[in-house]
C-alpha cells in the first residue's frame, strides 16, 4: 500500500481544566491516503475539531497530546519545532474554515490577501496576482482580474467560501483540511461548493480530510468515513460500508435519524436518547453504552474490541462478527 | 373553521437611504422591499411551513407578523383582528398569544440571568404574574422534558438542545395560540433536531398550539408542516398543502430546491436541476420574474412580466409562466 499522506496511531488528546482532565480523544487511528478524501462525522462535542487541531498543532492552551503519532508524508510531526510546523501549514497542509466572513481580513482586499498567501514563492507581484486571478476564476468567480481589488463584504457567502477554497489551493498542498466548509451555507449553495470542492480535488490530486456533521454531505465526496463518539472513532470505513453496511449501533442511529432518509412523512422522528457521557468521568466499557438501544452486561464492563467486518471496515463493538 | 392568522397581501419596505440624500442623488424609489405581497392563512392547530434561501424574506415576515418591523401595506388579521394601524398598548394582548422562538437558542437567552428568571420574564412583561411563580416554572420546564432543578443553571452551562429547549419553554409560557419558530433546528446535532421536533409535535397535540416554522431543510417540513410556502427574495413562489408541493410541485424552484438535497447514498444517481449562482440581493431585484436569473426553463416573457397566480385546486397556488405541469420546448 502507498504510503498515506496522514497517519494517525493511537491518538490520545487531553484538556485540562478546573473540573479535572477532559478525555477529548481517546486511541484514534485514522489514514488519509494520497489523492483521497477522508470524511470525518459525529455530532458537536464528539473531538473533530480537536482532531484537527492535533495534526496542525493549533491547539488550546491547555491541551496536551497525551499519546500517540501524527506522521504527515511519513515525516513525524510531534518531533517537529514550532518554526518546522509553520514550514509544513499552509504549504503542504492548508485549510478551509467554517464560516468565509472570519476566515478572511475584512480590511483588505482579496486579492492583497491572495498574494500574501504566496509569501514563499519567489515570484514577482504581478504574476503572483495573475496566479491569483486564475484560481478565482477556476473555482468560478468571472472577471477575476477586477474582482480582487474588492473587499470580502462585497461578495456573497457562497463566493467568500469560494474564495477561500481558492485560497487553501493555490499554495498546492497535498492535504487539504475543511472544517465544516458547506454548514454555513444554503442548500443550493451546499450542492455548488460540493461539486466544486470533488472537480478540484480531481484537478489538483492533494488529499482532502472533510470534517462535517452533515452525513448527505460525506456521502455524496467522500472515500473513506470515519464516525466518531465522545472522543472515539467508533467505526470508519469506506463510504459504501459506512452507509450500506453501518455496523455501529451509533453509526446505525445517526442513519436513521436523518429526516431525509425517511420516506412517509411522519410527525415524530427518530432520536438517539441520552446525552454524550461526561469526558472528564468516564465510564468503563463502551462509551456508547448509555444511549445503545441493544446494551448488555458486558458493554458496561470491558471496552469493545475493534472488529474487522470488511478490507477497510472496522467497527468498536462487542456485537459483531467478523 | 375560523383561521387564527390571515396575512394578506402583506408589503414590507426598508428605506435604503435618508429623503435628502435620496433628492440629492435623484432616486426616486429609496426603498427596498423585503416582503412584496404575501397572503397565507394559518388555522388553530396547524403547522405552517416556510422555507427559502438565506436573504429570501422568511424572518422579516416572521417579525411583521410580530409587529416588530412596520409594515407598507397588507393585512394581518390574528382572530379576526387586524394588527396593522394598531398603537403598541393595543397589540399587547395579542402579542400574548403570539410567542416567538428565536433562531440563536443560546444568544436569545440573557447570560446573566438564570433559567428561572429567563421564564418568569414573560409573566412579568405582561403583568400576568401567576400565584406561585416557581411552580408554575417547574411546570414549563417539565413540558419541555427539563428537569426543574434547571431553573438554577445559567445559559452556558447549558448545551444547545437543552438552550433550545428553554426557548421552547419561555414561548408556552403565556399558553399562546401561536409560535414562530425560526429555524428551530439549526445549528443542532440531527438526534437533537428530531427530539425539538417531536416536542414541538407533542406539544402541539396536547395544547392545539399553531405553529409558523422558518426552516431552510426541505426535509424538516416534508415531515412536520401541514402547509408549506416556498419563498423567494420576498414572495411565496408556491404554496400549499405539504404533500402537493412536495409531490405535484409546480415551480422550477421549488424542484431545484428539493433537488439540492445531498443524499445519504453515496451510489445515488442525481438528477440535479441545474440551478447556478445565488439569490440576488434586494438591491438589484431582477425585472419579470425574480427568479428567471437562475431558472432552468426561462424564456423571454419571465424577463419581462411577473406571473400571474396560478391555482391547482385545494390552495395549491403558484407563480410561474411555464409551470412544470407544462412541457416546454
Amino acid at each position: 500500500m502507498t504510503q498515506p499522506v496522514l497517519d494517525i496511531r493511537n491518538l490520545c488528546v487531553d484538556y485540562h481544566t478546573p473540573k479535572g482532565t477532559v478525555q477529548a480523544l481517546r486511541h484514534i487511528h485514522l489514514q488519509v491516503p494520497p489523492a483521497k478524501v477522508v470524511g470525518l462525522v459525529g455530532e458537536s462535542g464528539c473531538g473533530k475539531s480537536t482532531l484537527i487541531s492535533a495534526v496542525i498543532r493549533l491547539m488550546a492552551e491547555n491541551a496536551h497530546v497525551a499519546a500517540g503519532k501524527i506522521r504527515f508524508m511519513g515525516l513525524d510531526l510531534q518531533g517537529f519545532s514550532a518554526s518546522e510546523l509553520r514550514g509544513i501549514r499552509g504549504r503542504d497542509i492548508s485549510m478551509v474554515f467554517q464560516d468565509p466572513m472570519t476566515a478572511l481580513n475584512p480590511v483588505l482586499t482579496i486579492g492583497r490577501q491572495m498574494v500574501d498567501i504566496q509569501y514563499r514563492d519567489g515570484l514577482s507581484r504581478k504574476k503572483k496576482r495573475e496566479r491569483a486571478a486564475r484560481m478565482l476564476e477556476r473555482v468560478g468567480i468571472s472577471d477575476a482580474m477586477s474582482r480582487l481589488d474588492n473587499y470580502p463584504h462585497q461578495f456573497s457567502g457562497g463566493m467568500r467560501q469560494r474564495i477561500t477554497i481558492a485560497m487553501a489551493l493555490l499554495v498546492q498542498p497535498k492535504l487539504l483540511i475543511a472544517d465544516e466548509p458547506t454548514t454555513a451555507l444554503d442548500a443550493t449553495l451546499e450542492v455548488q461548493i460540493i461539486r466544486l470542492l470533488k472537480d478540484l480535488q480531481t484537478d489538483f490530486q492533494c488529499a482532502i480530510l472533510f470534517i462535517s456533521h452533515h452525513l448527505n454531505v460525506i456521502a455524496e465526496l467522500c472515500d473513506y468515513v470515519g464516525v466518531m463518539y465522545a472522543g472515539e472513532l467508533v467505526e470508519k470505513g469506506t463510504v459504501r460500508d459506512i452507509f450500506h453496511r453501518p455496523g455501529h449501533p451509533y453509526t446505525r442511529s445517526l442513519l436513521e435519524c436523518d429526516p431525509s432518509v425517511i420516506e412517509a412523512p411522519t410527525r415524530f422522528l427518530p432520536t438517539i436518547p441520552g446525552d454524550i457521557p461526561s469526558l472528564i468521568d468516564l465510564p468503563s466499557g463502551c462509551i456508547f453504552q448509555d444511549r445503545c438501544a441493544k446494551v448488555m452486561p458486558v458493554c458496561r464492563k470491558t471496552p469493545p474490541p475493534a472488529v474487522h467486518l470488511g478490507e477497510h471496515h472496522t467497527a468498536a463493538c462487542h456485537f459483531l462478527e467478523e | 373553521m375560523e383561521p387564527l392568522l390571515e396575512v394578506d397581501q402583506l408589503r414590507v419596505r426598508f428605506r435604503t437611504k435618508g429623503p435628502v440624500k435620496a433628492l440629492l442623488e435623484k432616486d426616486e424609489d429609496p426603498f427596498i422591499d423585503g416582503v412584496m405581497g404575501v397572503s397565507f392563512t394559518i388555522h388553530p392547530g396547524q403547522t405552517f411551513g416556510l422555507v427559502g434561501e438565506s436573504g429570501s424574506g422568511k424572518t422579516t415576515l416572521a417579525r411583521a407578523v410580530m409587529g416588530l418591523v412596520p409594515v407598507q401595506s397588507g393585512a394581518i388579521r390574528f382572530n379576526g383582528k387586524n394588527l396593522i394601524g394598531l398603537k403598541r398598548g393595543q397589540l399587547k394582548p395579542f402579542r400574548r398569544n403570539i410567542a416567538l422562538m428565536f433562531q440563536d437558542p443560546a444568544g436569545s437567552l440573557s447570560p446573566r440571568l438564570k433559567i428561572r428568571s429567563i421564564l418568569a420574564e414573560p409573566f412579568r412583561i405582561h403583568n400576568m404574574m401567576p400565584d406561585n411563580l416557581p411552580d408554575e416554572i417547574a411546570r414549563l420546564l417539565k413540558m419541555v422534558n427539563l428537569s426543574p432543578a434547571m431553573g438554577d443553571l445559567y445559559p452556558h452551562q447549558l448545551s444547545g438542545g437543552q438552550a433550545r429547549r428553554v426557548g421552547v419553554a419561555r414561548a408556552l409560557a403565556l399558553s399562546p395560540k401561536l409560535i414562530i419558530a425560526d429555524e428551530p433546528t439549526a445549528g443542532l446535532d440531527v438526534s437533537v433536531q428530531g427530539e425539538i421536533l417531536n416536542l414541538m409535535a407533542r406539544l402541539q397535540d396536547e395544547l392545539g398550539v399553531s405553529f409558523l416554522i422558518i426552516t431552510h431543510n426541505l426535509a424538516v417540513v416534508r415531515h412536520v408542516s401541514d402547509v408549506a410556502a416556498i419563498m423567494y427574495l420576498g414572495r411565496f413562489l408556491e404554496q400549499g398543502p405539504t404533500q402537493a408541493v412536495f409531490h405535484h410541485m409546480q415551480h422550477p424552484y421549488t424542484q431545484a430546491l428539493l433537488s439540492a438535497h445531498a443524499s445519504p447514498d453515496p451510489d445515488a444517481v442525481h438528477h440535479r436541476i441545474a440551478i447556478t449562482g445565488e439569490i440576488p440581493s434586494l438591491f438589484s431585484r431582477p425585472k419579470g420574474c425574480e427568479f428567471h436569473t437562475r431558472c432552468p426553463r426561462v424564456k423571454d416573457i419571465c424577463r419581462e412580466q411577473f406571473p400571474k397566480v396560478a391555482d391547482r385546486g385545494k390552495a395549491h397556488q403558484y407563480y410561474c409562466h411555464f409551470p412544470l405541469s407544462e412541457s416546454v420546448q
